[in-house]
């Protein structure tokens, strides 16, 4: 699939995650930031790789900016950054939830 | 080398300071010697100043032990003025032992240990930078933690021995006599530096408001004070404490506050004439709220309410719940306005508080305490001086002093963002489980197996969902996933004490 547009889901608030996804030219390209990062960073990553894989993502530049959110934040919004990256907001993926 | 609760310890570090491990919170009763000062003789005619370079000149050198007192908090503007000028000086290897170290302070202290004027420290705590910073190697000796009372201790028996103790005060006479309620930096209770102003060989008062002799009350006596040093500005007001400390509004917080009241009142321990001290967190202090609801409708009163004082103490001291309050320390204006007015709220100094080598310390009487936690593994020994990432962000305070209680009640979130607060093991024990009894999560809480009875009182209490411990730190980890270690070098960069003096855990330090 193709990214569209650049997007951006999430907020700053604590236990949340800011989820950018813009254009890529190299794979799947993740930049984290998390005061977690040290225990959980590895795991944030895996969990916003695989919804990149579930969409079929060939390039994609994701930047996460995480306040110590759980993984089912992680994942609702990376799902919804990347529906609206490539405007198919309107048109849930099932296959990927 | 480890101790009694599996904690490794440095078996060189621990040999070369002479330190024993851990063995149990029995105290016992043997037989203590302690210290006493040196005294320059003085009639009091020769103690007031202005030139604070000179006191120091004179007095502080190389190889010495220096403390402050944190009571001014964030707004203190002491430390900063001293240690820069013993820095000016050129003065090295000093011990610093102050009561503990609050973030004003860090950028000073950092540049007094990278110039060597600073090579060892013993406090309560440290936060932001410096606790950073040492967290990684800053200083070449082990940072000393001890709690409030294990520095009484410390200081009565000699094994801190301060030579210079530098003392802000709102108001002094010109021979030395000053307290803390009055003056526009007051802040109530001098509690903790009560015990440098008795023990240290030369004590220098710092203050910007010089008062008709002789001042009443003394809490500091004219006595113990060989100088009087006038500067411009002691503190910062507004920065010394909040006005009044408000309730969290935060729900997680209001639920563990209630269940912990239905933990207390239907505890043998809630009965007319209990005592309690409770914590600074947030769901600590909202639990006097619903206390007092449980306490009114039971027709039962408090015989005294102890530690560090909040308005909400002073609230039910007003309504005649409590009878006395016994303060070490202030967290708000309210409370310190209340300890210069109010005949029943009764200043203490840190021995009588909490030292456990003492005929009696306040804690040894006390009936319940309530007080959180960073983290708590399944043995209920609890962290409250290392983060989640094993940098030193905490202090040690009175946790370990007032967890002596009868009923100990430790309340914390079950998981914070990410960060989970129950677990298998904890990166720094500080108080050990064996003086905990009941941990307090909104999911529900855990009472300590060797505590059966308490078990029995709380088992069919409607609401009151009780776990094992284990359980707790199962469903939280459910809820963050699976963490990777921290790393740390072998490097041991701080060592806590136990009140008794003993070794409870070591501090490595960080790999980058």
């Amino acid at each position: 699939m193709e990214i569209k547009q650049t997007a951006i889901d999430g907020t700053l608030e604590s236990s949340d995650i800011q989820i950018t996804v813009s254009q890529g030219t190299a794979g799947v390209q993740i930049e984290l930031t998390s005061d977690v990062a040290e225990r959980f960073g590895t795991q944030i990553k895996a969990t916003i790789a695989q919804i990149a894989n579930d969409f079929q993502l060939e390039n994609v530049k994701i930047k996460a900016v995480d306040q110590g959110a759980l993984d089912c934040v992680i994942k609702a919004r990376t799902i919804t950054a990347i529906q609206r990256a490539l405007q198919t907001s309107a048109e849930p993926a099932w296959e990927v939830l | 080398m480890e101790n009694k609760l599996g904690r490794t310890l440095p078996a060189d570090v621990m040999e070369q300071l002479q330190l024993t491990p851990f063995q149990t919170t029995e105290i016992g009763n043997p037989e203590v010697q302690r210290t006493a000062p040196q005294v320059r003789l003085s009639t009091g005619n020769d103690k007031v100043t202005n030139d604070l370079k000179k006191i120091i000149q004179e007095n502080v050198h190389d190889g010495m032990t220096i403390s402050f007192h944190h009571h001014f908090r964030n707004g203190d503007f002491v430390f900063n003025q001293v240690m820069k000028i013993i820095m000016e000086l050129g003065i090295k290897n000093l011990t610093l032992a102050p009561s503990s170290l609050t973030g004003v302070m860090n950028d000073v202290a950092i540049e007094a240990i990278k110039q060597g004027t600073v090579t060892a420290i013993t406090t309560s705590g440290m936060r932001g930078s410096l606790g950073d910073a040492v967290s990684h190697g800053l200083l070449a000796k082990p940072v000393i933690f001890r709690s409030h009372g294990g520095r009484a201790r410390a200081i009565e028996n000699g094994e801190i021995k301060i030579d210079v103790a530098f003392l802000g005060v709102p108001n002094a006479d010109r021979c030395g006599n000053a307290n803390g309620s009055y003056g526009d930096e007051a802040f109530g209770s001098l509690g903790y530096a009560l015990m440098d102003a008795n023990y240290a060989n030369k004590v220098v008062l710092l203050t910007d408001n010089l008062v008709d002799y002789p001042n009443t009350p003394a809490s500091i006596k004219q006595t113990q004070v060989d100088y009087v040093v006038e500067v411009d500005q002691v503190g910062d007001p507004d920065k010394i404490g909040s006005g009044a400390t408000r309730f969290t509004k935060d729900p997680k917080n209001l639920k563990i506050a209630n269940l912990v009241s239905d933990v207390i009142t239907n505890s043998s321990y809630f009965k007319d004439g209990f005592s309690f001290q409770t914590g600074s967190g947030g769901a600590a202090l909202a639990v006097t709220r619903y206390l007092r609801a449980a306490m009114e409708a039971s027709n039962i009163h408090a015989s005294f309410g102890l530690g560090g004082i909040t308005n909400p103490m002073v609230e039910l001291l007003e309504a005649g719940l409590i009878d006395k309050l016994m303060d070490v320390q202030d967290f708000d204006k309210v409370a310190a306005q209340s300890m210069k007015n109010n005949l029943n709220q009764q200043e203490i100094d840190a021995s009588w508080y909490a030292d456990p080598d003492n005929k009696a310390a306040m804690v040894d009487q006390l009936d319940v305490s309530i007080l959180s936690a960073l983290e708590i593994d399944t043995d209920f020994n609890v962290n409250v001086l290392t983060g989640a990432d094993g940098i030193i962000r905490g202090a040690v305070g009175g946790h370990q002093d007032a967890a002596t209680a009868k009923l100990t009640i430790i309340c914390t979130p079950l998981v914070r963002g990410r960060i989970p607060s129950v677990v298998k093991s904890a990166n720094t024990v500080v108080t050990p489980g064996s003086s905990v009894d009941v941990l307090v999560t909104e999911r529900g809480i855990a009472v300590n197996p060797q505590r059966p009875d308490l078990l029995a009182q709380l088992q069919n209490v409607p609401g009151l969902q009780i776990y094992s411990i284990d359980e707790l730190a199962e469903l939280a980890q459910q809820i963050v996933g699976t963490e990777a270690p921290l790393e740390f070098t072998d490097r041991t960069v701080a060592l806590v004490e136990y009140r008794d003096g003993s070794i409870i855990d070591a501090i490595k330090q960080r790999k980058d």
